[in-house]
């Protein structure tokens, strides 16, 4: 441990650093045990295949940070793709169809935020409301799978920039964009900042005259944009609508978050760890798939392994810090 | 221009339930320090907080400047150039002390946060203050002093016309204080106003200029401090002719009873890293204090004592017996109580009534099987609130709706009702009114003189004098010295602090 | 700042469960129509009984965590876990039972019951010990569980359905016991045991010591460890429970699907009856009553013959003006209101 701090890596980053350690060491294993895992080929489908649940998880990730929870992200991924589904089906350009998706659950998150914050009801039951809210939408939408009739999907699900034997497709281009634009809100914006301060204490973020209801507004706004982001970036693998579509992804989203060291009570967390968080849970599915043996039903059991794993080195680091405190005081 | 900076007229406010300022006055001269003094619910934080726009006031008028002002927040009154350092509100932990003192109004550079700027920025700040820290470490990871520093400092950065300082200096030390105050003097002579909310006496004769009184609610006078007495300024605190307040002196028999029977004994008992080997006894009917600075010991030797901390070497024995005791739950079995020091987080219980939070420790003693029915709680509640004049509308008013004082007596009341032989009071005075504080101060002396056993904590020096008939005097976790009967005066406590190792 | 103790008051979620049942008295015909048939109560609310008490029972259990402070997510996977379990008792611990062998035995009730239990037990006290001994965060300890616990539901059924015929067990799910429907008999007897060990022990004081204030509840000599574990085990035993009634119910078990999302429902219950999720105070009865509004709610909208898409939009609305009523805002509202009231009437006194 002191010889890290030699290093100049600080206590506290070191959940995100043994987080990426294990990231690297399951890849390690696959490219070990599996010929071809080692290849530009599974690294991008890595990307492609995670884009939505890695997209749902950064709003999820600024959501927590400010002390929050959001649990319709599921229910909005599966609402989107099947609004954009029947909106093409009823002959809206497409060039209307791509802004309304998107509004949807920015809307949703806007509304959801403002009930939130106006009446100081909490988030854990007010985003369940719009769980529900957008999964009946949903089904009122439509009760059956919903085709995509549009060219343009198809085609842009088919696009892929060739690098190696590998496809830089539009979904893992999005992921990236989305990170990159991400990391830079959350430490270089005031807004982002903010997000973290109110998180750390919204009392106190008070008193020092930040905007806190509206950041805090503002942030299931964000969120509820991702889930819709990542609900029209999922029409490009389904190229249809349908209503179960995303069952129990928020939980996907809140574990992509912790796995990468962002805490629930809020104040701390990144973006760069939330995508480990993502690629680990890619990562374990990915072995999976190629070991052949074990069966699907093995993922959710390892997930929830890693998630353990790491909340208890979270928690033994976590009480290093505290201790360290202790003896300043 | 106004003469006056800042002007509060006939400010009234009700809570329900309760008139919490009723037509207080308050004026505030340029350039001036004014120190703003009551007991605890006087209302010195509600008039500061309507001051700042926390809330609404009812009624009167606030000017600023000679202008009428109405801050709906404290983003409002920061606005208006009324900045404020709250009393028990800190900053944010999981930010680092840089961002913490610039949070708000960070510099941009081509649409970025500016982080170099902004961190030697904090540093220059903090260096007015002495403190030579990695402003880019978590604020969290620094003591607690450190943090109310940090505080002070971002107040004073934010170039207000009016400074508020709310209790800022209940968790400094001395020297802290002094710095504090070397900034305080340095923006007067800037002309900078302040507001100094204390209830610390001494310091309040030290720094201010003038001095505004406030009791029940309602305002009592405002005085120059050069013309008061400390005895006055208590007796305009309490409400008290000054003969009354002359019975505080001495309170404690100042003997020692050779023969009184041996209840704890400690031979030994310590903890690697925590508390070095130390060896004290309590005999019955004994006040014994502990004496010494902040992190000398004094609370860790309550927690080993009640089992909250397992010592890993040493023995402990009660009534000649030798035990051992690892939770609180034996301790109590033991018949040792502890009102911990810490009364918001280690001993009120918000949500409880004040019957639930008196009854609590009584039941876990009584184990899981003798349930204390309805009626027999509201029994003991009324027996205790009647015995301690615990100031509550009804045994089933929640606890956190009292005064800090009627607080701290439902701790007491809630060890009590277990019948200890031995009490421990871990600063049972801290942060409530100097009536309360007498009164608390009575009943401990009066309890030793019923038979029981207490060992006495507190950072006042003057109270352990006071109330103790014997004293340990612990430094750099170790118990030093020990003074008895007549020996126990505040020179020679301060002399074996500072004496160690002669 | 001074006010009476504020219990959580039952007051919105009856009067809005009372609306709901004005409703129907108003606009659906034959809703409050009881019927015997075959010595057994039949009727939309006997109806609602039935179909409530798995929610219940978990809902229960559910208030005494959040009293703590904490919470269970797990409990919808947990459910899952008995259910699988019980189906593959039944079945003597096999999964091939499709292969043709109609010669298969049938285990006792007993230990159709009993296992399961037993396990759900087990996985409670998983979720306590990691909250009280290593210190999680409710959300995370419970987190885990929930994620796991399907991929265990699903590995233990190998992915399939198990579908069974069992007179005696399938009495727990669809038997009636004095006409009344026996799951929701189950569910008072869970309500009976949870009054039981908070009103006649102390461990109704302390869950709301522990979830007020956990450190001074160690000063005052409370086992706070014990009770949190308690709380979590009572959770794990409920929800087994609730496994047993919906597997019985619907002879079979689909570890991918059942009892998804039902911890939701379970939460929901509890704070639309009035317990505050930051925990140290609980009301039991606006538990009952939650759960009853949501299923009266499903119930009506499926005899009303709205669209079932609807469902869960009408859900979310409801919910919403529960809420909303019950909110601090709302709170506040009315009591300047009655305040200035008040002062009005002594001025003109």
């Amino acid at each position: 441990m002191k010889l890290l701090e030699k290093l100049g890596i600080s206590r506290r980053s070191m959940p995100l650093i043994a987080t990426f350690v294990v990231f690297i060491a399951l890849y390690v294993y696959g490219g070990i045990s599996y010929r071809n895992f080692f290849s530009a080929r599974v690294f991008f489908n890595l990307l492609t295949d995670n884009a939505v649940l890695g997209i749902t998880a950064v709003g999820m990730t600024f959501v927590i940070i400010s002390g929050g929870i959001d649990l319709s992200v599921g229910a909005v991924i599966s609402t989107t793709a099947m609004a954009v589904a029947v909106m093409t089906q009823a002959g809206v350009p497409n060039g209307l169809v791509i802004p309304i998706a998107l509004l949807y659950g920015t809307v949703l998150g806007f509304l959801m935020g403002f009930i939130i914050e106006y009446f100081k009801a909490p988030p854990f039951i007010v985003t369940l409301a719009g769980m529900f809210f957008s999964r009946g939408f949903g089904y009122v939408l439509s009760l059956s799978s919903v085709p995509i009739v549009y060219e343009f999907y198809a085609k842009a699900s088919a696009f892929g920039l060739k690098i190696g034997n590998g496809r830089f497709t539009i979904p893992g281009i999005a992921l990236i964009v989305v990170i990159i634009a991400a990391i830079f809100l959350s430490r270089s914006t005031k807004f982002g900042r903010n997000i973290y301060a109110i998180g750390g204490s919204e009392q106190s973020a008070v008193f020092m005259g930040l905007p806190v209801f509206r950041v805090k507004v503002l942030v299931y706004t964000l969120s509820g944009f991702c889930a819709s982001l990542a609900g029209f970036i999922y029409t490009f693998y389904t190229l249809s609508g349908y209503g179960l579509a995303g069952i129990g992804l928020e939980m996907d989203a809140i574990a992509s978050a912790v796995i990468g060291g962002t805490l629930m009570t809020g104040g701390y967390g990144t973006i760069f760890g939330t995508l480990i968080g993502t690629l680990i849970q890619g990562l374990i599915k990915t072995i999976i798939s190629f070991n052949g043996q074990f069966s699907v039903y093995w993922i959710r059991l390892f997930t929830g392994g890693m998630l353990l794993l790491f909340i208890l080195l979270q928690k033994a680091f976590v009480a290093g810090t505290a201790g360290m405190k202790k003896a300043e005081g | 221009m106004s003469e006056k900076l800042l002007e509060a007229k006939g400010v009234s406010k009700t809570f329900p339930g309760v008139r919490a300022l009723s037509n207080v006055d308050f004026a505030l001269g340029r350039g001036e320090i004014h120190g703003l003094m009551g007991e605890n619910g006087a209302g010195k934080s509600t008039l500061i907080k309507a001051i700042t726009g926390v809330f609404p006031r009812d009624e009167g008028d606030i000017f600023l400047d000679g202008e009428v002002i109405h801050p709906h927040s404290p983003m409002d009154a920061e606005a208006l150039g009324i900045s404020t350092v709250y009393q028990e509100v800190n900053l944010l932990p999981n930010l680092s002390v840089a961002e913490n003192l610039i949070i708000g109004r960070q510099p941009m550079k081509r649409g970025c946060i500016d982080w170099k700027t902004i961190n030697n920025d904090a540093i220059k700040i903090l260096q007015k203050f002495d403190i030579n820290i990695d402003v880019t470490e978590l604020l969290g990871s620094y003591s607690i002093a450190i943090q109310q520093m940090v505080a002070i400092a971002r107040a004073l950065e934010l170039d207000s016309k009016l400074l508020i300082l709310d209790e800022p200096t209940s968790s400094l030390n001395l020297d802290e204080v002094q710095k504090l105050f070397i900034q305080m003097r340095r923006l007067k002579e800037e002309g900078q106003s302040i507001i100094f909310v204390t209830h610390f006496l001494d310091q309040v004769f030290e720094i201010t200029d003038k001095i505004t009184v406030l009791r029940n609610g309602e305002y009592v006078g405002e005085y120059n401090t050069a013309d008061l007495t400390k005895l006055d300024l208590i007796s305009k605190l309490m409400g008290k002719a000054l003969d009354e307040l002359k019975e505080f002196e001495h309170i404690a028999e100042n003997k020692v009873d050779e023969d009184a029977e041996a209840l704890l004994c400690t031979d030994g008992s310590g903890k690697a890293g925590y508390l070095n080997p130390f060896n004290i006894y309590i005999n019955k009917g004994d006040v014994v204090g502990l004496a010494g600075l902040l992190g000398s010991g004094r609370s860790e030797i309550a927690n080993m004592l009640f089992g909250i901390v397992k010592p890993d070497k040493g023995s402990m024995s009660i009534r000649n017996k030798k035990i051992k005791i690892s939770s609180p739950a034996q301790a109590l079995k033991n018949h040792i109580a502890l009102c911990p020091e810490d009364r918001k987080n280690e001993g009120i219980i918000a949500g409880l009534s004040v019957k639930e939070n008196i009854v609590l420790a009584l039941q876990v003693k009584q184990g899981w099987l003798k349930n204390i029915n309805t009626r027999k709680q509201n029994e003991l509640a009324r027996k205790y609130i009647d015995m301690l004049d615990i100031k509550t509308p009804s045994v089933d008013q929640a606890i956190e709706n009292l005064s800090g004082g009627n607080q701290q007596k439902v701790i007491v009341a809630r060890w009590l009702a277990t019948n200890p032989e031995l009490l421990i009071v871990d600063e049972p005075t801290r942060g409530i009114d100097v009536g309360a504080k007498t009164e608390i101060q009575k009943l401990i002396v009066q309890l030793a003189q019923d038979g029981m056993g207490v060992l006495f904590i507190s950072s006042e020096i003057e109270e352990v004098v006071r109330c103790s008939n014997r004293v340990y005097v612990l430094q750099e976790r170790s118990v030093v010295g020990e003074l008895a009967g007549s020996d126990i005066d505040e020179h020679k406590i301060m002399h074996t602090i500072a004496g160690k190792g002669e | 700042m001074l006010k009476g103790k504020q219990i959580p008051k039952i007051i919105w979620p009856l009067l809005a469960l009372a609306a709901i049942l004005l409703f129907n008295l108003l606009f659906t015909d034959h809703f409050f129509r009881i019927t015997i048939r075959d010595g057994h109560l039949f009727g939309s609310l006997i109806d609602i009984l039935r179909r409530c008490a798995p929610t219940m029972i978990m809902a229960i259990a559910m208030t005494y965590v959040i009293a703590t402070g904490g919470i269970d997510i797990s409990v919808g996977s947990v459910l899952a876990i008995s259910g699988s379990i019980a189906s593959l008792v039944v079945w003597g611990g096999s999964t091939n039972y499709l292969a043709g062998d109609d010669e298969a035995i049938y285990a006792a009730v007993g230990l159709i019951i009993l296992i399961p239990l037993l396990a759900s037990l087990a996985l409670g006290a998983f979720n306590g010990l990691m909250v009280s001994v290593v210190g999680l965060q409710p959300f995370i300890a419970t987190l885990i569980l929930m994620t796991a616990g399907r991929g265990i539901a699903q590995l233990l059924t190998g992915g399939k359905v198990l579908n069974f015929s069992h007179a005696g067990f399938e009495f727990v799910g669809r038997g009636y016991f004095l006409g009344i429907p026996f799951p929701f008999i189950l569910a008072m007897l869970v309500l009976l045991l949870g009054l039981a060990i908070t009103k006649l022990t102390p461990m109704g004081l302390y869950i709301q010591a522990v979830g007020g204030n956990r450190s001074a509840s160690q000063y005052s000599g409370i086992n706070t460890k014990f009770v949190i574990l308690f709380v979590y085990i009572f959770s794990g035993f409920a929800a087994g429970l609730a496994g047993l009634v919906m597997t019985a119910d619907i002879t079979g078990a689909d570890a991918g699907f059942m009892g998804l999302y039902m911890e939701l429902d379970a939460i929901l219950a509890v704070v639309i009856g009035g317990t505050p999720m930051e925990g140290g105070k609980y009301n039991l009865k606006g538990t009952v009553v939650g759960v009853l509004i949501i299923q009266t709610l499903t119930t009506t909208i499926l005899t009303r013959g709205v669209p079932p898409e609807y469902t869960t939009i009408v859900k979310a609305i409801v919910v919403l003006a529960v809420l909303i009523i019950q909110s601090r805002k709302v709170r506040e509202l009315i009591e300047h209101r009655t305040m200035i009231r008040a002062a009005k009437e002594a001025e003109s006194v």
